[in-house]
């Protein structure tokens, strides 16, 4: 699957900005404390305990704050400075969720964008590209979490 | 141990994954590193530690392929275990060469290692056969990764004298070219590459959007302002532009990126023995784009003079797709007067 380029109405964008963050935040959260200690390296993330994180899809107006603690990710309430932002467009998340699109070539391109402690977003952006999808698939299949389409690939694929 | 290609295409791999897709893809060697100062590429949460090092060097040499290990920093009197320590490792592991730019660490690999494959890595920086034939005298270095700064013309005059493969660099991010000698980033940030393993540690770097266009920031230090829209490269001083005689330029050098694919005849007529690709710090994703078409292209010259070489349009727009900066280059390797 290869994703087309598009970027959400703009008028979704000023919408989302006024609905409440909660939801997808819970949902971010949620989705990443499945992965944790299961695809992502919790010792690997250690430094990220405490920072606070923002991922704003600016093409939607959403601005999840979330952290992580020794008990998993938790979302954040308030408003104070983040340690990390990283923004982009809903089409150029999926596309690196999916590994169809190099961070740095979007980086590159001006379509996204890494705030604060550039450190921090060194380790996210390679721990995540260090999991092994191919070796993960069946350990998954045991805790009955789907792979995300596209990350699922027959055997000799990559 | 030798391939039986004529050309070896070496990729870039900064992570298990990547591996996997440069070897799906086609490499027929994959160069990496372990998690620490040992290499050039020293970033948080790249590299292999000791599970993705052994299942690396598995799934490589299950498929044929070579694994080649970066150990291409300076190592100091207080960490020299750390390094010998490293090659030692290597060997454990089965890697298939180990490329070094310390004598005195080629000098250890050779009496510790005996068997152990070495290259000279670029951070040598030796351009010269004179260079390359005393490293292979005395440490029996098999293979050369040249520094980009010599002609097409210079290259073959140093394949011509030595009994040592030569490789070079096809395709990536530019930088200086002083390669193993470039002290820029330790004059803003007190690390440098040779000894540290990054241009720009990422604890130094800041990114900061602004009214006046994104900020680049190395240790505090202003090196760069994109206006909306405007290509971005990466955040080293070499890249960034300054104001000198009341201008604001790119006074050291401009983000571009090496392209040689259309030199790629010549660099097969004249026996280049390996093209290397730039980019452990990238994702799978540049890995799986950047490793098919030079695949395609390999393969097209070593089909021979029945399917004439011709660039692509398409491996072009692919390669540029992932470039840094505003443009590509031949780099030194054009120089039609030389």
């Amino acid at each position: 699957m290869k994703i087309p380029a598009f970027t959400l109405p703009a008028p979704l964008a000023r919408l989302g900005a006024h609905l409440p963050q909660l939801p997808p935040t819970l949902a971010l959260v949620g989705g990443l404390n499945l992965a944790l200690d299961r695809v992502l390296p919790r010792d690997t993330l250690e430094p990220l305990t405490g920072k606070r994180l923002l991922l704003k899809v600016t093409d939607a107006g959403m601005a999840l704050r979330f952290t992580l603690t020794p008990r998993g990710f938790r979302p954040l309430f308030d408003g104070r400075a983040p340690d990390l932002t990283i923004s982009a467009t809903t089409r150029d998340y999926l596309a690196l969720a999916l590994r169809e699109e190099d961070p740095d070539t979007l980086f590159f391109s001006r379509r996204l964008l890494m705030e604060g402690e550039t450190d921090l977003g060194l380790l996210v952006k390679n721990t995540l590209d260090a999991v092994d999808w191919d070796s993960l698939g069946t350990q998954l299949a045991r805790f009955r979490l789907p792979l995300p389409t596209g990350l699922h690939t027959p055997a000799g694929g990559h | 141990m030798t391939s039986p290609r004529p050309i070896e295409l070496v990729c870039p791999a900064g992570s298990l994954p990547a591996l996997k897709t440069a070897i799906d893809h086609g490499a027929d060697c994959v160069y990496l590193g372990f998690k620490d100062a040992t290499n050039a590429r020293n970033f948080s949460g790249l590299n292999f530690d000791d599970k993705a090092m052994a299942e690396g060097v598995r799934y490589a040499h299950d498929r044929g392929r070579k694994v080649l290990l970066t150990l291409n920093t300076y190592p100091q009197t207080d960490n020299w275990q750390r390094w010998t320590g490293a090659v030692d490792r290597a060997a454990a592991f089965g890697i298939d060469a180990v490329i070094l730019a310390d004598p005195g660490l080629m000098a250890y690999a050779r009496k510790a290692h005996p068997g152990l494959r070495l290259h000279l890595s670029v951070q040598g920086s030796a351009t010269s056969y004179d260079a390359i034939n005393f490293y292979h005298e005395h440490f029996g270095i098999s293979r050369a990764v040249l520094p980009r700064v010599l002609s097409l013309a210079q290259v073959e005059q140093v394949i011509a004298n030595t009994p040592v493969e030569i490789e070079v660099f096809g395709f990536g991010g530019l930088c200086v070219m002083v390669e193993g000698r470039c002290a820029l980033s330790a004059y803003a940030t007190g690390e440098s590459p040779n000894c540290d393993g990054a241009c720009s540690p990422g604890k130094h770097v800041r990114w900061e959007q602004t009214p006046k266009g994104m900020e680049t920031r190395l240790n505090g230090i202003l090196i760069d302002r994109f206006a909306d829209g405007e290509r971005a490269g990466y955040p080293t001083l070499c890249k960034g532009r300054f104001e000198v005689n009341d201008e604001t330029y790119y006074a050291i050098e401009e983000p571009t990126s090496l392209n040689t694919l259309e030199l790629l005849p010549e660099l097969a007529r004249i026996g280049v023995r390996a093209i290397k690709i730039e980019g452990r710090q990238r994702s799978p994703a540049y890995v799986s784009q950047v490793t098919q078409v030079w695949r395609a292209a390999i393969d097209r010259v070593l089909a021979g003079p029945a399917e004439p070489f011709r660039v692509e349009p398409a491996w072009m727009a692919e390669l540029n797709k992932v470039s840094e900066g505003q443009s590509h280059t031949l780099g030194a390797y054009y120089r039609p007067w030389k």
